[in-house]
């Protein structure tokens, strides 16, 4: 990744650990974020994500480790001192204010001058197309206008970083859609570094330049959504973005980078290096790249009964399940279907199955049970 | 036909109805104002002997029954003061913080609420003798804080109950260290439970009498004094200085009800 290295770091979040009583929320999170990219810190709720975001607005404090922003600690500054703004879940508008004095609060705090408020305030609501409303007040908005002044509030103090926590959570779907593009339109315009919360891994492949995934408090991957999506690295990455199709099972003969892998329903030839005779592993190929034949294909032992088969406009949609009970979803253009009730070969191209290694984290998972306990 | 005949009974039943509960709840006041301006100067002072000001012109020559009324509107401007302040202040830290015995100290504040007055009144006289304070002005203030702190906390917290805590982060997000924070977003924010609460203790202090009673030592409010003088039958002059606070009430209720301090703010 050289581009990224020529990328002045902004934030820097190193060895950072967050411990609510015996709650381990925030796991030895290391993160580098680079000046006017849009991160996105992705996981399901509890993962800690918002508990990342909080620590870097000064909302909560790290039990240990350091941030940095620009290269400075900011463990002692206060979050009305850093150079961070937030845009809250829940808009926090401030409801007795109306929509000019909410945007202009952070300038007021800063203690600008009124024109220059003024000037910079309508150009911020221009640009977050709400001119016009300036005079109205939070309760007289819709959600999504009331989004868009909470973004406009966060973004006037032209803070080096904006981090959103979730903010398009309360939408409904269209809204979301039309706002998600609208945020990656702003970040662009203006090039502010945006660290975005959200548990939707759409929204989070749509709009990123790069994913940061945490499961219970652990970075588990960091990358462009392309290698999230077609190198994940840990099982739980492979399950989190996009549906795929999971052979777990161990490494049973090896020749230079040829495995055998001998999985719960069968066996299958694979390349890939790294692994050693006897190494747990997990297969990942995707519903898209699973194929399937009626004859047994060389090199593959996978055989299974087409259990349902669903057309859905332009793809079809094929499970197939296995001899010991597991379904594999199959996806592919429409075309002839097969019958249901019939016995099918699965198969992939070279390549389009992932392999990552489970030993490592079932021990790690089973040294920290015993450690925790 | 039937339908129509049951509708008029219906309807003619529930104002009735309404105009028996407004009677018996107005007629008392009906009486006192009457009462304020009837010229009549002999014992019990029930009969109508014609329209006079002569009460108000007494009443503003009878000092005791004026200082007393200055006694308690010092009383309840001070106590309000200090409830209202120590009641917010624990509303919100009992809003905001988890902290050992929440609950319990939670049930102990309905318990001055639901304990009789007259038991409140005498732990405080016990209190007070027991301490050594002279009972005057000072003890007068310090029970009336008392009882009033759980309705002000009640009142806040009220408010608090829909308050989102991330506004104040916003605040501070956006600048503001925490007692601009304070300043211009809770306070603002919490203003209608704190005005509420304060003027419910202001109201509760106005016309309170049991707990007063054992309390007051040799300072007379207003209600003990009337309470006094009504041995010898109400005096108009005091039926006079009631309808004076009740327009003052009246006045001041209608003023905070309607819009009129928002269109005064809007103007701004």
């Amino acid at each position: 990744m050289n581009v990224e290295e020529d990328k002045k770091v902004i934030v820097e979040i190193k060895g950072v650990n967050k411990i609510y009583g015996s709650n381990h929320v925030v796991k030895d999170l290391d993160l580098t974020v680079y000046e006017g990219e849009f991160l996105t810190l992705l996981g399901s709720s509890g993962c800690g994500k918002t508990t990342t975001l909080r620590m870097v607005a000064g909302f909560e404090e790290p039990s240990s480790g350091i941030i940095r922003v620009e290269g400075e600690d900011i463990q002692n500054k206060e979050p009305f001192e850093r150079d961070v703004n937030t845009v809250f879940q829940s808009y926090a508008l401030f409801p007795h204010m109306t929509i000019y004095d909410n945007v202009a609060y952070g300038l007021k705090m800063k203690k600008v001058k009124k024109a220059k408020i003024k000037e910079k305030v309508m150009n911020m609501l221009e640009l977050v197309q709400l001119g016009g409303f300036e005079r109205r007040y939070p309760s007289q908005l819709s959600g999504g206008q009331k989004q868009r002044v909470a973004i406009a509030r966060a973004l006037i103090n032209q803070p080096k970083v904006l981090l959103l926590d979730e903010p398009l959570g309360a939408l409904d779907l269209k809204l979301r859609k039309q706002m998600q593009l609208e945020l990656k339109r702003l970040q662009r315009k203006l090039n502010i570094t945006f660290i975005y919360v959200t548990h939707d891994q759409e929204e989070a492949l749509t709009m990123s330049d790069r994913i940061c995934i945490m499961n219970e408090g652990v970075l588990q991957q960091v990358g462009t959504p392309v290698d999230i999506y077609e190198s994940p690295q840990t099982k739980f990455v492979a399950t989190f973005i996009g549906e795929t199709n999971l052979f777990e099972g161990s490494v049973l003969e090896k020749q230079g980078d040829k495995m055998r892998i001998v999985v719960e329903p069968g066996d299958f030839k694979v390349r890939g290096g790294g692994f050693n005779h006897g190494d747990m592993v997990a297969v990942s190929v995707r519903p898209e790249r699973m194929l399937y034949s009626e004859s047994p294909v060389e090199g593959f032992g996978l055989m299974g009964i087409v259990k349902e088969q669903v057309y859905v406009g332009s793809v079809l949609k094929t499970i197939v399940v296995l001899s010991n009970g597991n379904e594999i979803k199959i996806e592919r253009l429409a075309g002839q279907e097969l019958p249901t009730g019939g016995q099918v070969y699965l198969y992939w191209n070279d390549g389009d199955a992932k392999l990552i290694h489970t030993f490592d984290n079932v021990f790690a998972q089973a040294v920290e049970n015993i450690v925790m306990k | 036909m039937n339908r129509k005949i049951k509708a008029i009974v219906k309807k003619t039943a529930g104002i009735l109805f309404c105009s028996f509960v407004y009677l018996f709840l107005f007629l008392p006041i009906i009486v006192i104002v009457t009462g304020s301006f009837n010229a009549t100067t002999t014992k019990p002072y029930i009969t109508w002997k014609g329209f006079t000001f002569d009460w108000y012109i007494k009443l503003f020559d009878n000092t005791a029954l004026l200082s007393s009324f200055g006694a308690t509107i010092t009383i309840a401007l001070i106590s309000t003061l200090l409830s209202t302040a120590i009641g917010t202040v624990a509303a919100v830290g009992m809003y905001k913080y988890k902290f050992r015995g929440k609950g319990l100290i939670d049930g102990l504040l309905y318990i001055p609420v639901v304990i009789p007055e007259i038991v409140l009144g005498i732990s405080l006289l016990t209190l007070f003798s027991n301490t050594h304070i002279p009972r005057d002005m000072l003890t007068l203030i310090l029970s009336h804080t008392t009882f009033a702190i759980p309705y002000v906390i009640f009142n806040v917290r009220a408010r608090l109950s829909g308050y989102d805590n991330s506004i104040e982060e916003a605040s501070m997000d956006l600048g503001a260290n925490r007692l601009l924070t304070l300043k211009n977003i809770t306070l603002p924010v919490l203003a209608p439970g704190i005005a509420g609460g304060a003027l419910l203790a202001f109201t509760l202090s106005i016309d309170d009498v049991i707990v007063s009673y054992f309390t007051n030592g040799q300072v007379k409010t207003f209600p003990l004094k009337v309470m006094e003088s009504i041995k010898s039958g109400v005096a108009p002059d005091v039926n006079a200085l009631s309808t004076l606070i009740l327009a003052g009430t009246v006045i001041l209720v209608v003023f905070t009800q309607s819009d009129i301090l928002k269109k005064i703010k809007r103007r701004k």
